[in-house]
């Protein structure tokens, strides 16, 4: 099939694979990726629980304004698209 | 660090950077903050460290030419830094690393760009569904797809370029659904044809669309979005000319959905400083109140690029140059040549820019999207139907809303619901939106972790921390 815009997929080159946790399950990143994109090729898109009714939210704005995308490291509540990953990262769900 | 600089831009876009660059290049001691690692903004966002090498693109070789422009300057960029907290005089306070400290300088010059509008539908805290404009950041830092199979939904050329990135980058785009009719494409014509690069770009995007089968309804919108952890559906429905529906739902199957509904100017910190704002759908919504070459009725405050009013990328970096000429002069470095130039270059490329944001202005229908039962506070949970309730019971301000509901409250500061809760309000009172303010931002900017501010980090407790200690 005939396509005028290139699936680039294949040309690109990440760095050596790590492997960080969340909420306690291995997950494979890239080293000097954010949390959010990694937790996102891994199908994990579910990364904290609104109040009220605990539904469940994940990276919404990709620009660390929404809040969407808060997780838990080391207790601290940081935004999983501007923070990056690394090999033994343990990441829990917030909220 | 505490240090005077002549000038401090905040933002690092192309608004702000040419900011910088025109200053420096007057002489001056510039220091230019961005909360992201690297020079770019949202337009020309860079790569992370993780993507070793990839094919260049538009966007990738704009951007690095900027960052190689800013690393061959004197500009001292202070990057992965949050400006939080501004005083007049000027005094900013700078999270980075964990650490806060305060910066001071002669004049500031804000530039701080757009973030985008998302109107509520049922369905769009699932996750798995991006804003728009927020996947455009994930693909230019990840280079990432947003799911296998996405539903790319919204308005102006941003719905054709996250559709086209998709395929870019491997995904299956399963629709494209845009409330903008071909007519309205249509109008937008002669001046696009001025840009015949853009138009071009714009062309190759639709046809790669279509040759590869993949299904553009025009004039049609997300009604409903359903799955709970993840997106399984996306119902969409016809409009009539003033975008209300005017069908049935059909439900398309997808894993994942990019939404948005036009981008507004981020002018927090530029209004938490008193000046004044008004308001104007073709520039985007709320805008501060400028001269055309930034100055504004603060003195030694200047404004320039998205955050003044939505005309894109290229017409941010012309008025950056022109707002830090002007701001350089008025410390008594600079010439009026170069202004004048940049004045003309940035009025005829604000031109094309304003065409394209005019696709995006809300019409009447839109607000009947957002159903009693929607989120419209993401952050605190709150539905629409809540929000009536206080309208109901006498609340008649955003800040009024704030107090009864705690919408707005949140985390993100409001920035994601103010202005559908100005609608909502609007539709209450019948007043237009224009008499709908939104409510007065307080610091902090941006979330502060209390560990800096008060001793320990506190979700809940965000966003009134005390100043911090530096
Ligand atoms: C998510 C997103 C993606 C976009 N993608 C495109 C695109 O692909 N193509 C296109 O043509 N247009 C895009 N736009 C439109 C965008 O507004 C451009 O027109 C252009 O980036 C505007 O340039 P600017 O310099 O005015 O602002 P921006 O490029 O937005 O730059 C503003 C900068 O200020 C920084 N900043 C803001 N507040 C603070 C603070 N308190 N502390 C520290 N730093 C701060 C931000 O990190 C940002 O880098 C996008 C907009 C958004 C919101
Ligand atoms: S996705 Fe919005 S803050 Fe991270």
């Amino acid at each position: 099939m005939i396509r005028l815009v290139p699936n680039h997929a294949l040309k690109i080159v990440r760095s050596a694979p790590v492997v960080f946790t969340f909420d306690g399950q291995s997950v494979e990143g890239h080293a000097g990726e954010n949390l959010a994109g990694a937790l996102l090729r891994a199908g994990r898109l579910h990364l904290r629980n609104a109040p009220a009714n605990g539904g469940p939210r994940g990276a919404f704005c990709c620009m660390g304004l929404c809040q969407e995308c808060t997780v838990r490291i080391d207790g601290q509540v940081v935004e999983a698209c501007r923070t990056e990953v690394t090999q033994g990262l343990a990441v829990e769900r917030a909220g | 660090m505490s240090d005077r600089f002549d000038i401090i831009v905040v933002g690092g876009g192309p608004s702000g950077a040419r900011a910088a660059l025109a200053a420096s290049a007057q002489g001056l001691n510039v220091a230019l903050i961005d909360e992201q690692s690297a020079i770019g903004g949202q337009v020309w966002r860079a790569k992370n460290a993780s993507i070793l090498s990839a094919p260049k693109t538009h966007e990738t070789r704009a951007g690095d030419a900027l960052r190689r422009d800013v690393l061959a300057s004197d500009i001292t960029h202070i990057e992965g830094a949050r400006v939080w907290q501004i005083e007049t005089g000027w005094t900013l306070h700078v999270l980075r690393k964990d650490v806060s400290s305060e910066l001071t300088c002669k004049s500031l010059v804000l530039a701080t760009g757009a973030r985008e509008y998302v109107q509520p539908v049922p369905g769009w805290t699932t996750s798995g569904v991006l804003g728009l404009a927020g996947a455009t950041a994930l693909f230019k830092q990840s280079l990432t797809p947003p799911g296998k199979r996405t539903i790319v939904s919204g308005t102006g050329p941003l719905v054709f370029f996250v559709a086209s990135e998709i395929r870019r980058l491997g995904g299956e785009v399963a629709a494209v659904v845009t409330p903008n009719s071909r007519r309205d494409w249509m109008r937008a014509l002669p001046s696009m044809l001025g840009r015949p690069a853009l138009l071009m770009r714009g062309a190759i995007w639709v046809a790669d669309l279509m040759l590869a089968g993949v299904p553009i309804y025009w004039q049609r919108v997300v009604t409903d979005v359903s799955g709970d952890d993840q997106v399984r559906g996306v119902s969409i429905a016809k409009l009539d000319q003033n975008w209300a529906r005017t069908s049935e739902d059909i439900m398309l199957a997808a894993d994942s959905l990019c939404l948005g509904n036009g981008l507004i100017p981020n002018i927090e910190a530029a209004h938490m400083l008193g000046v004044p704002i008004r308001h104007d759908h073709a520039l985007g919504g709320w805008i501060p109140e400028t001269t055309e070459d930034g100055g504004t009725s603060i003195d030694r405050l200047y404004l320039c690029g998205d955050g003044t009013g939505i005309r894109g990328a290229e017409a941010a970096a012309h008025q950056g140059t022109l707002t830090g000429l002007c701001a350089a002069a008025d410390l008594g470095h600079g010439t009026v040549n170069l202004q004048k130039q940049a004045k003309a270059k940035w009025l005829k490329s604000a031109r094309f820019g304003m065409t394209m944001t005019a696709l995006s202005i809300p019409r009447v229908g839109q607000a009947q999207l957002t159903t009693p039962e929607t989120i419209v506070c993401r952050c605190e949970n709150v539905t629409r139907a809540t929000i009536e309730a206080e309208l109901n019971a006498g609340a008649q301000s955003s800040n009024a809303i704030k107090s009864g509901s705690r919408a707005g409250m949140g985390p993100c500061g409001g920035k994601f619901c103010a202005t559908a809760i100005a609608q909502l309000i609007a539709q209450q009172s019948g007043a237009p939106v224009a008499n709908i303010p939104p409510a007065t931002p307080r610091p902090p900017l941006r979330p502060v972790p209390l560990s800096i501010a008060a001793g320990s980090f506190d979700y809940d407790a965000l966003p009134i921390p005390k100043p911090a200690p530096l």
